[in-house]
């Protein structure tokens, strides 16, 4: 048995820079891994979500894998966190929200430029798109939010040492940044 | 004898016309605010200067100043109301910093971050909005604006031109321009105008002047709004 | 064009504030405000051309694209609902091969929703190129499609199809009065206009729009302006979803009304007044026209009235398809040929109000009130009543009693006498005073119709127990929605986000954190907005909340949190795209 915090990590709609990001605190990761252990995330190679304390979500909702795996997260972390501006309003993907998702479909796989053999993907094993990409919020109950694209590597430490601590995560006004 | 009411628990003294926003601000106290501005008639629209006033909420940038007044700002009820107003604006607009040129200037994001505001809890509209790059030398891009209407009467206060106006209503409300087509191009707005400065969101920008200033070293990146807009506003003329 | 809008500037004088009017005309005539007519208002009227679209837009019987050359409107108030209302809009649009909020291809008809027309009492309802059709049912419909596709003018029309009704089932102290033309003012020129207004001052008359300001402090703070141009608005504006005991009044008792405008116009010394009707009651329009014209022949109205010297004329203006106009201070924007947005106050209209001149704006029935009270005396009305709410209140009372009309009861008066006065029974609530009022339930039946309990513009709304609650709570919220102006942001994006949170609960997708949400958001629209719109939006809401948490609570599916969206429709436009169906191209709302 460990006492160790667990914390799982995810990339939904996203672009991994908040993972970059949460990597910049360097060599605080020594400290960090004294009193913390991952379970799913792409530091690790586990597949599915265990019981975890943390699970951090970066990126947005497009799809329905994307849904799945964000109740996996709820489900299985105590403390779920909204990491980055895709993941609390959408970010950059959102903005094809004003595209009519046939056009996007189209203008990817049927007429732009370049295309061969154009086809829409059709395959069962493809999650579906969403109509518009939707923040998390919209889909389970997030407890914390860490604005930013991305959250510095002081949000993440900031915000970490404060749970570890057993204190009220807030960040300060340097810290607090939308992008 | 000077006038005076409370401002959360401190005597402001005050002159009869003024309203509350101007005799808390000459005294040196900041209430948020994003359409209220010193140079033009108080609008009142936005709702974030909302302060109790005798029990009752009020506009501070419109309700005028009444000896025995005892006005509630800086409480977690006003500022919880103003946090979710903010909110408001964020989910019913556009509004993706990371991708606006705007960032870091910005007044509806600095008023947020005044707040502490860390996510936008109400659903997203996710509206379609236009963009007018016609113009040379200035842009409109209608999925940022939040109907302050400083551009309306910047315009017609100072520029005694009219260029803008809001149309519609309701959540189908809508910023215009006053020209044949429409367009930004064929109206009489210049990049010298003071409507083309005086936007506090990214809605309209003056083009080929864009991270002049780098991300990090703006406005609000290192100096709260109330900071920021108490040097500003109380330097007005 | 030129030539049309040439005379039509002509016959309003080139007045800007005429704009409403100017522009009723041009969408009558051309189905929609087109571009080029923008263009000559502008250039003649000396508007911006971007003023005079955020009329057009701000408007909802303004178009900018063509409607239908018959635009059909069906009232959309819940009274309509509970009368069928849907399925007889569906039986048009087949009829008549319409879509709803659609325009024929052949241009020829349009269907679309418009909010409550004031015809409860003989809905379902629905307006024709803005003339009132009550009474809607099937054979009627018939006829319509018939006469549309003969391509019959409206004025050809069978009058029947127009006829409107003033069912009048009890009456009280104003309307089993008589009063003579120019009885009122001789008799507050025998006794003296400051003792006349000494007398309304002593009637204790409050405002009959339901605010209840003090009618004679009102006239009298308005009198004592320095400003010596002053003027008399009546606000024929009622607009508020199930009330239309002015529709009766100015159709019966118009020359009650004139004669209190002319009455109020002696106590203020003012020149003008106007009679801002609302646009659903374009009927009246010509009828009250003819009562002024007559009034003038008969040395009532313009100058020297009765021979005394006095110099009075009212003008009527009609609306466009606006709630907020109801508000005074929206109601004289509106005057002035603008948007209705409320204006910040102070100052009051009393001492800035129509062209920023002292200006009285006042309900039609307290004008009638006070053209009896200075022929009868200020204690003939106070004997009626409570000491805070004196006299009588007319009642426009629908929903489920068979008896739906005006009812004039004494302030005071038991809900549960009225109740029996109009034989409605196996009562579940009723909302008096429209969806702005109070929703009370059927413990509440001892309470009193007045200002210290339940205030009412007149507006009573009968719910049996077959009913369902959310359903009427719905209907009221996106009424509020659809009329909110825009102007103050908790009023423009508060009453958007409160429909989608009663639609998420009504189509059984809730939980507990959107009761939750609910509340926070009433409170926020109830305490934060700019006028009485956005502060009365979630009155619906949370009256029934409050009554009848179980039926709320009845609603929610998930016991903490459920998705803002239908997850499985966001998926809809991609299996269409890419011809799937199976299970995987699907999602839950649960995630079970």
């Amino acid at each position: 048995m460990t006492d160790k915090i667990r914390i799982a990590t995810t990339s939904l709609a996203g672009c991994f820079g908040c993972h970059m990001s949460f990597l910049d605190i360097d060599e605080r990761l020594l400290e960090l891994i004294e009193h913390v252990e991952f379970d799913r995330s792409p530091l690790t190679d586990i597949e599915h979500c265990g019981s975890c304390d943390i699970g951090l979500i970066e990126g947005g909702v497009c799809n329905s894998e994307n849904v799945h795996v964000l109740r996996e997260f709820r489900e299985h972390c105590k403390i779920l966190v909204a990491v980055g501006a895709c993941a609390i309003n959408g970010g950059l993907p959102a903005m094809r929200n004003f595209v009519p998702l046939e056009e996007c479909l189209n203008e990817s796989y049927m007429t732009g430029i370049g295309i061969e053999n154009p086809q829409i993907p059709n395959d069962p094993e493809l999650p579906l798109l969403l109509d518009k990409v939707r923040p998390i919020h919209e889909i389970v109950k997030i407890d914390y939010f860490l604005p930013g694209c991305p959250p510095s590597a002081d949000v993440f430490w900031k915000f970490l040492t404060d749970l570890l601590a057993g204190q009220e995560p807030s960040l300060t006004y340097e810290l607090l940044r939308y992008d | 004898m000077t006038q005076t009411f409370m401002l959360d628990g401190l005597a402001i003294p005050f002159e009869d016309g003024q309203t509350i926003m101007e005799a808390a601000i000459a005294a040196g106290h900041y209430i948020p605010h994003l359409c209220y501005h010193p140079d033009f008639t108080p609008y009142g629209s936005c709702k974030l200067c909302n302060v109790n006033v005798n029990g009752k909420i009020c506009a501070a940038c419109t309700f005028p100043a009444m000896a025995g007044q005892t006005v509630i700002s800086e409480s977690e009820e006003q500022n919880r109301d103003r946090q979710r107003i903010t909110q408001m604006l964020f989910v019913e607009g556009n509004h993706f910093c990371p991708s606006c040129e705007k960032s870091g200037n910005c007044q509806l994001q600095g008023v947020a971050y005044h707040l502490k505001m860390t996510d936008d809890h109400f659903n997203h509209q996710f509206p379609h909005r236009e963009i007018d790059a016609s113009h040379p030398d200035i842009l409109i891009d209608f999925n940022r604006c939040i109907f302050c209407a400083l551009c309306v009467r910047a315009s017609q206060e100072e520029d005694g031109k009219a260029v803008f106006a809001i149309s519609g209503r309701g959540i189908n409300k809508r910023l215009i321009i006053n020209s044949d087509s429409g367009q930004l191009k064929d109206s009489e707005l210049t990049v010298n105008d003071r409507a083309t400065h005086i936007c506090p969101t990214g809605a309209i920008l003056i083009k080929h002047t864009a991270y002049q200033v780098p991300i990090g070293d703006r406005q609000f990146d290192h100096h709260s709004i109330s900071e920021v807009s108490m040097d500003q506003d109380s330097s007005a003329p | 064009m030129n030539d049309f809008i040439a005379q039509l500037l002509e016959a309003n004088g080139h007045r800007k504030t005429r704009l409403l009017a100017i522009l009723r005309a041009i969408q009558a005539t051309y189905f929609h405000i087109p571009k080029e007519a923008i263009t000559l208002l502008s250039r003649s009227l000396g508007l911006p051309v971007s003023h005079i679209i955020s009329v057009v837009d701000f408007y909802s019987f303004f178009h900018s694209t063509p409607r239908g050359q018959y635009d059909i409107l069906f009232s959309d108030s819940i009274t309509d609902h509970m009368l069928d209302k849907q399925s007889l809009m569906n039986y048009f649009s087949h009829q008549c091969q319409v879509g709803i909020g659609q325009v024929r291809k052949d241009g020829r008809v349009s269907l679309d929703n418009t909010a409550c027309t004031g015809m409860c009492d003989q809905g379902p309802a629905a307006l024709i190129n803005g003339y009132a059709v009550p009474r809607l049912d099937r054979p009627k419909i018939d006829l319509i499609a018939k006469l549309i596709e003969q391509e019959l003018p409206l004025a050809e029309w069978p009058e029947t199809i127009f006829q409107v009704d003033d069912p009048i089932w009890k009456t009280g102290l104003l309307l089993n009065s008589r009063l003579a033309p120019g009885e009122s003012l001789l008799a507050a020129d025998a006794r003296g206009l400051d003792a006349t207004l000494n007398e309304i001052d002593q009637s204790k008359l409050r405002g009959r729009g339901g605010a209840g300001f003090k009618t004679a402090l009102k006239w009298r703070l308005c009198a004592s302006e320095p400003e010596q141009e002053r003027f008399v608005v009546c606000n024929a504006d009622e607009g508020e979803p199930g009330t239309f005991k002015d529709r009766v009044l100015l159709n019966r008792y118009a020359d009650w009304l004139i004669e209190g405008m002319t009455l109020a116009s002696l106590l203020i010394k003012s020149q003008q007044g106007f009679l801002y009707l609302r646009g659903e009651y374009l009927h009246l329009f010509e009828p009250l026209q003819a009562k002024l014209a007559e009034r003038r022949l008969n040395g009532l109205l313009g100058d020297n009235i009765l021979g005394k010297g006095w110099s009075f004329d009212i003008e009527i203006c009609l609306g466009a398809g606006s709630y907020i106009c109801g508000e005074e201070s929206a109601l004289i924007e509106s005057l002035e040929g603008r948007s209705g947005i409320a204006r910040n106050r102070p100052p009051y209209p009393v001492t800035e109000g129509y062209l920023n001149k002292p200006t009285i704006v006042d309900n039609v029935e307290t004008f009638i009130a006070a053209a009896h009270i200075a022929i009868h005396g200020g204690n003939w009305f106070a004997a009626q009543g409570t000491e805070q709410s004196s006299g009588t209140k007319i009642l426009s009372i629908s929903g489920d009693t068979p008896q739906p009309g005006i009812y004039e009861v004494p302030f005071g008066t038991p809900v549960a006498a009225i109740l029996e006065d109009c034989l409605a029974e196996d009562v579940l609530g009723i909302q008096v005073g429209g969806p702005s009022g109070t929703f009370i339930s059927n413990r509440e039946f001892h309470r009193r119709l007045a200002f210290e309990d339940l205030p009412s513009g007149g507006s009573f709304i009968i719910f049996n127990k077959q009913r369902d609650i959310l359903e009427i709570v719905r209907n009221f919220t996106h009424f509020f929605a659809d009329e909110s102006c825009g102007f103050c942001t908790p009023c423009r994006v508060g009453t958007i986000l409160l429909s989608e949170q009663i639609d998420k609960l009504y189509d059984g997708y809730g939980s507990v954190g959107d009761i939750v949400a609910l509340q926070e958001l009433g409170h926020l629209l109830k305490t934060n907005s700019h006028c009485g719109l956005g502060q009365t939006a979630a009155n619906p809401m949370l009256n029934t909340l409050a009554r009848y948490p179980e039926i709320y609570q009845s609603k929610i599916k998930f016991p903490h949190f459920g998705p803002g969206f239908n997850l499985d429709e966001a998926l809809q436009a991609a299996r269409k795209i890419a011809h799937r169906d199976d299970s995987e191209a699907h999602l839950s709302q649960s995630g079970d």
